[in-house]
């Protein structure tokens, strides 16, 4: 299982499924992170500890936790 | 059109319309434009935190236009989307427009779907038009209206056109009968929605929005519409056909979630609508792209990002001091000649003394820093509307996120070094209520713009001009630093508990406006200008009084026949200077500062000092202005008297003015800023909380400080 967090920089990638609680998922889903949404990896911060990824035309940041919830598949 | 802003009467011919849009779309300039008011913009989430209210007329009639804080999606999941939420569902008011980005049409119109399910008349204000064309994407805004039945009209509210067409258009929408939106959903849905009017019609049920928006409300879940139907008869025979409904979508949707299923609808309708009305110049739009991710390589480069960013922090303090200080002698030069000509012109002892040295040296001393604030406040502006705040944001989360701070805290925090009060109002971009609270308690560590002056004058005074820049810059950074042990501390102990998720938007960088940074600083700077003028000429009064009186009508006789009796002008001058001086310690002030001076005493604070850090509880402008009187009074009889720079550098040991320094840097903001902590904490008991910790911080870290600068000699 491929996750968010595992991809490289520049890497695109098509959303599978989102792990995360009603709560979180709700937040994901307003910016865009869904189920067949495709995902840019834009930037990694030091120790990847915050991600940059971009969704259409959005760019959003992310912390490592959050991205370990997103379930990915290479495109 | 441009009308000033006028008090709106409740008429006939009133409109009230609701400004909605996701974050960071131009809703605040988009209002500005309309109404000429000056509303707060920056580029970066979370500038409008509370709802706003802009009145105007325009033809016959009179609008009151509410700008509501941006929300991603119809939500309360932060405190701002509360606002926005709450307002959409239980106030009155006539219409909304939902404001776009033309540039980023698909993820708004996420937005604008939720919207059309709240039954409300709306219209579309399709922004940044002009935005768009350069980036050459091209948007058919009749086409899209007739597709969603929804009036959309193309404006830039940067630019000022298309204004008057939206407000026709809201005037028009206003005029006629509430159309169905056309909200087209995938067969499934489609299927149960038809199911379910089939089902209302059946049993004739009355109600004021259409089946179609009830029976869609019902397979959201949306809670009012089920609390409606719920006290209905039909309600028994409609639950199992609503069950059988979401299980059919959720199924087709491959989720257990009807939530997200619906989101998934709402994208793929969209994706539809987009697809139809938008043309895009591919190339041209690539070029525009590969600007911002340009400048976002190097400016959050993995290495260099952190470095840079402080190199432009120190940059800004560097200039705040270098360039602030060219114009400072001239003021400073301004008010000496000018109390001295009003001095001049003013017969009575008292009421010179009150005027001279209480009026204009208590707000000449304020007034003085007025270019430092300028300058801080502009670059404080252009770190909000570039868009470089979320960037710092994502660099610093990690850092952050160690002591036990959130990456979106930072924006609260650099707000913070400007002004206490909006950076309180700023944090309710954080969502959870721990974190939130930790930043408040953290933000007073950040130091305000009213804090400045004080680091001015004592370093200008101990510091020679080359490294007094230096010397600010490390304040304001050791503060920085202060605060994140404090978090550190504050968060093993007080607000223990799991991590609020971090998903931010990074926008697109903007060349900011001149226009709105001038707008920014001028309201900023006239704000304190205005603080000057009554709030600290007040309290300089306040200050004189209670530093002139009790007159010793004995002690005066006896050094005035001491002075005549003197031989030489030196004597008679020293006299006068002695006089000054036993005079200010018998008076009120002297008696408060006495009073308390064996608290500060360990701090290796006089008296005077203690009294102006008293004083600086209303606020820290005050810091400088009771500084300015009391050691005007007591040096006022000495003519060479020059700038309270030199008084300072000569009356005050260096381990003391540190001591001072670090007390400002810590203790309690100033009044107005404790009055809204309070209400942004929640309750009365956070400010005591505050209040103690830190007193605390500041008493003990004050002493180490003192006690560390004796013993390396100074």
């Amino acid at each position: 299982m491929k996750k968010l967090l595992d991809c490289k920089k520049n890497e695109k990638v098509k959303v599978l499924k989102l792990n995360a609680a009603s709560e979180l998922k709700q937040r994901f889903i307003s910016f865009g992170i869904m189920k067949d949404a495709t995902l840019e990896i834009l930037e990694l911060a030091p120790r990847k500890k915050t991600i940059e990824v971009k969704v259409g035309k959005m760019k959003l940041a992310l912390r490592a936790e959050e991205a370990e919830l997103i379930e990915v598949q290479n495109i | 059109m441009n009308e000033d802003v006028k008090v709106c009467p409740i008429i006939a011919n009133h409109i009230k319309v609701a400004l909605v849009g996701q974050p960071n779309v131009g809703k605040s300039m988009l209002i500005n434009s309309v109404s000429n008011a000056h509303l707060h913009v920056g580029n970066f989430s979370g500038v409008t935190v509370d709802k706003t209210e802009v009145l105007f007329d325009y033809k016959d009639f009179h609008f009151t236009v509410v700008d509501l804080p941006g929300t991603y999606a119809f939500t309360d999941y932060t405190i701002e989307e509360r606002v926005t939420h709450d307002y959409l569902c239980a106030e009155n008011y006539d219409i909304i427009i939902n404001v776009v980005d033309s540039t980023n049409l698909e993820k708004n119109l996420q937005l604008t779907t939720e919207l059309c399910t709240m039954s409300k008349k709306i219209v579309i204000a399709l922004n940044m038009s002009d935005e768009a064309e350069k980036e050459g994407i091209e948007v058919n805004a009749e086409y899209m209206s007739e597709l969603l039945n929804i009036p959309c009209i193309k404006v830039s509210a940067a630019q000022k056109t298309g204004i008057d067409e939206l407000i026709d258009a809201v005037v028009e929408t206003h005029a006629a009968n509430k159309e169905e939106v056309k909200l087209i959903f995938s067969e499934a849905v489609e299927e149960e929605i038809a199911n379910i009017i089939k089902y209302l019609q059946k049993h004739k049920y009355e109600a004021i929005n259409s089946y179609r928006n009830i029976a869609i409300n019902l397979l959201k879940e949306n809670k009012k519409t089920y609390a409606k139907l719920h006290d209905n008869p039909i309600w028994t025979e409609l639950q199992p056909i609503l069950i059988e409904a979401s299980s059919h979508i959720e199924l087709h949707h491959n989720t257990d979630d009807i939530k997200e299923a619906f989101a998934e609808e709402y994208a793929s309708f969209n994706r539809g609508i987009v697809a139809e009305v938008v043309k895009e110049g591919k190339k041209k739009e690539e070029e525009v792209k590969t600007l911002t991710e340009k400048i976002d390589n190097i400016l959050i480069h993995p290495i260099f990002g952190i470095p840079i960013f402080l190199f432009f922090m120190w940059g800004l303090f560097q200039l705040t001091f270098v360039l602030g200080a060219i114009p400072m002698d001239m003021i400073d030069g301004f008010f000496g000649w000018f109390g001295d000509a009003l001095g001049a012109t003013i017969s009575n002892d008292d009421i010179r003394s009150l005027v001279v040295d209480g009026l204009v040296g208590g707000v000449g001393a304020v007034v003085l820093f007025t270019p430092n604030i300028i300058i801080l406040f502009v670059g404080i502006a252009l770190l909000e509307s570039t868009g470089y705040m979320s960037r710092v944001a994502f660099l610093l989360d990690g850092f952050f996120h160690k002591f036990g701070l959130h990456g979106q805290s930072f924006i609260p925090l650099v707000t913070g070094f400007g002004c206490s009060i909006p950076a309180y109002m700023a944090a309710r971009i954080l969502k959870n209520d721990r974190d939130r609270l930790l930043t408040l308690f953290i933000i007073s560590f950040m130091s305000c713009g009213a804090r400045l002056p004080v680091y001015v004058l004592f370093t200008g005074a101990f510091f020679s001009e080359a490294i007094a820049g230096n010397v600010l810059f490390g304040i304001y950074i050791s503060g920085a630093i202060l605060g994140l042990i404090a978090a550190k501390v504050l968060k093993l102990t007080a607000f223990k508990g799991a991590d609020e998720p971090f998903v931010m938007e990074m926008p697109k960088y903007r060349l900011p406006s001149v226009k709105l940074v001038w707008h920014t600083v001028l309201s900023k700077t006239l704000m304190y200008l205005k603080k000057a003028g009554t709030f600290i000429a007040g309290a300089s009064i306040l200050v004189w009084f209670l530093s002139n009186y009790p007159h010793n009508q004995e002690l005066e006789k006896d050094y005035a026949y001491k002075v005549e009796q003197a031989q030489t002008q030196e004597k008679k001058d020293n006299l006068l200077n002695e006089l000054a001086t036993v005079n200010l310690e018998n008076s009120y002030l002297g008696e408060i500062g006495k009073f308390s001076e064996p608290v500060f005493k360990p701090l290796g604070l006089d008296w005077k000092m203690a009294v102006a850090l008293e004083a600086g509880l209303a606020a820290k402008e005050v810091v400088v202005s009771t500084l300015g009187v009391l050691y005007s009074l007591g040096n006022g009889v000495d003519e060479t008297t020059s700038s309270l720079k030199n008084i300072i550098s000569k009356n005050i040991p260096f381990a003391s003015a540190v001591a001072f320094i670090v007390v400002i840097m810590i203790y309690l903001p100033c009044f107005a800023a404790s009055i809204v902590f309070t209400r942004e904490a929640g309750s009365i008991k956070y400010f005591f909380y505050m209040l103690a910790f830190t007193s605390l911080t500041a008493y003990v870290l004050a002493f180490i400080a003192y006690r560390f600068t004796l013993l390396l000699g100074y």
